[in-house]
């Protein structure tokens, strides 16, 4: 059906922590290879060796600059590079889900993942128009709607080593930025960390209540402090021989005169 | 929004064809035989055409069947079945205009609703879309509406309610133009909310994904010949309610009529691919394209 549920039991999703990802695109190259060995369609590339490469992601990294504004404290603050993960938000109110017009879309009861029966799904592709986030893509080799499972296939698979029940993404990124787990669980390790470092939902004038939360980025650079030192070796690394000798020391003296 | 001929036929010619099928339910005009024939042929031509090419877009158009199941929920799945319940009423009530001479009024009343219902159920699978502000407005089914009947009135040969509905028409599609060019602004969506990154200072997109382009881009980042299309609009509004209005206005020809009709389909046609191109889909923002 593509009415949605009015409760799920679990909320299952992620935090993406922004101030963490290094923007090293693991989680891409670990989610691509689970999900075209595994559950559903193979995720197809097209040209993929030719000039106009192309190919179904359910999972994409995009990179951002971030200019603060200057305040009185921070004149000149430093612009700051955020690194993205985007992939299905698993929304509590999921557009994408409603618009379907076969059922193929659908929200489960069970833990609140949106998937695709690709079945039956016609490849009309108007999910993915009713989508804000992108998280939806028509492949373009198998004619249907793909997209994030939440790897459904691994996080209750038995056949798999306890440790490897969490989506590839998770298991994979290597600087522990992604974080999966319960939301309908306030004691949860997702709904802890989401609530201590604000977490946060993208588009919420949108609408979607995304299950997955982002955890927004603190402020790093502190060259243009004003005050102090930028490190305890800075006095010894004083520059030295600020005055230019001898010939040198003509010319700059002459020049100055000039 | 990427202009997809194969949707733009459909809407187009199934705008003006089940616009046809509400004047021949209603009675306009009271038809029989051979003319009630032909009359209807073109407008199940326009309808039934524009339904199929609407099938070429879709992936997989051998399970097309299964979007009949939704309609509780899906104004895709609605459309199917008003399209259907519309087409076998007025196939009905133009077989008993044709072949019996018989003029079943409530059948034909019954294909005329439903007939408008069908368009309208068009509209709503674009007006529903919060992610495209463009089309998010209670204007656009007004205006697939106000297009369908001035069609309708105009191959129906109804002179007065042509002149009346196409004017209507062009009066709706300067509103659509004028509110949509400041709806993704006013809709509140931008690169600072789509990242949650706003209060943190000013976003710009520094790196995309991939090098490469993708579905995403193909399918919603849609730029060109926004260039033109302020000359399109014109062009556009002048095929479909301008140059009509005038050769209705001469004395009347089948040469004029003809005229009208092929301007007029001519102008809705650009008038659909505008309203595809111009459409920004709120994703093109992570790309920081619109």
């Amino acid at each position: 059906m593509t009415t949605l549920p009015e409760k799920t039991q679990k909320k299952l999703g992620l935090v993406i922590d922004l101030d963490t990802c290094v923007g090293c695109h693991a989680c891409v190259i670990s989610c691509k290879g689970w999900n075209t060995e595994n559950y559903g369609a193979a995720l197809s590339d097209t040209d993929a060796y030719g000039a106009n490469p192309s190919g179904t992601f359910l999972n994409r990294v995009h990179s951002y600059e971030v200019q603060p504004t200057p305040t009185s404290d921070q004149p000149a603050p430093e612009a700051q590079l955020i690194h993205f993960p985007k992939s299905c938000l698993h929304c509590e109110d999921a557009p994408c889900v409603t618009v379907c017009p076969t059922g193929a879309s659908y929200k489960r009861v069970e833990d609140g993942i949106v998937l695709v029966n690709e079945s039956d799904c016609i490849g009309c592709g108007l999910c993915a128009w009713a989508c804000p986030y992108g998280a939806r893509e028509m492949d373009a080799v198998e004619k249907v709607m793909k997209k994030c499972t939440l790897c459904v296939d691994r996080i209750y698979n038995e056949n798999l080593p306890e440790i490897d029940r969490e989506p590839a993404c998770v298991r994979t990124c290597p600087a522990g930025a992604r974080h999966f787990g319960d939301f309908a669980d306030p004691e949860s390790n997702v709904s802890k960390l989401s609530a201590e470092r604000g977490g946060m939902n993208l588009m919420p004038e949108q609408g979607t209540k995304p299950v997955n939360k982002y955890l927004p980025p603190r402020p790093k650079d502190t060259l243009s402090a004003p005050a102090g030192d930028i490190d305890i070796l800075a006095p010894y690394l004083e520059p030295v021989g600020q005055d230019a000798k001898g010939f040198l020391g003509w010319l700059d003296k002459t020049l100055e005169k000039l | 929004m990427h202009p997809a001929p194969s949707v733009i036929f459909f809407t187009v010619f199934s705008g003006i064809g089940f616009g046809l099928l509400t004047f021949l339910g209603l009675g306009f005009p009271a038809v029989t035989g051979f003319t009630a024939f032909a009359f209807f042929a073109i407008a199940f031509l326009a309808a039934v055409g524009g339904l199929i090419s609407s099938t070429f877009h879709l992936g997989h158009p051998e399970r097309a069947l299964k979007a009949f199941t939704q309609w509780r929920s899906s104004w895709l799945s609605r459309e199917g079945w008003c399209a259907v319940i519309a087409l076998i009423t007025m196939g009905l009530y133009g077989l008993g205009l044709v072949f019996f001479d018989q003029r079943w009024t409530l059948l034909g009343l019954v294909g005329s609703v439903f007939s408008v219902l069908t368009v309208f159920t068009t509209s709503m699978i674009y007006t529903q879309l919060k992610t495209i502000p463009r089309w998010n407005s209670p204007l656009t089914p007004v205006m697939f509406l106000s297009f369908s009947l001035a069609g309708g009135a105009l191959l129906s040969g109804q002179v007065t309610w042509a002149l009346l509905l196409l004017s209507i028409a062009a009066v709706v599609q300067v509103l659509l133009w004028a509110q949509g060019d400041g709806a993704l602004a006013g809709s509140g969506t931008t690169l600072a909310t789509a990242t949650g990154l706003g209060p943190r200072g000013s976003v710009k997109a520094f790196e995309p994904p991939h090098t490469g382009t993708n579905y995403l881009l193909r399918e919603f980042a849609f730029t060109v010949g926004r260039k033109h299309s302020q000359k399109l609009r014109l062009i556009s509004i002048g095929l479909m309610a301008g140059l009509p209005i005038v050769l209705l206005l001469l004395p009347f020809s089948h040469i004029f009529a003809a005229l009208a009709v092929a301007s007029h389909v001519a102008g809705v046609l650009a008038s659909r691919w505008l309203f595809f191109a111009e459409a920004e889909h709120v994703v093109g923002l992570y790309y920081g394209k619109r």
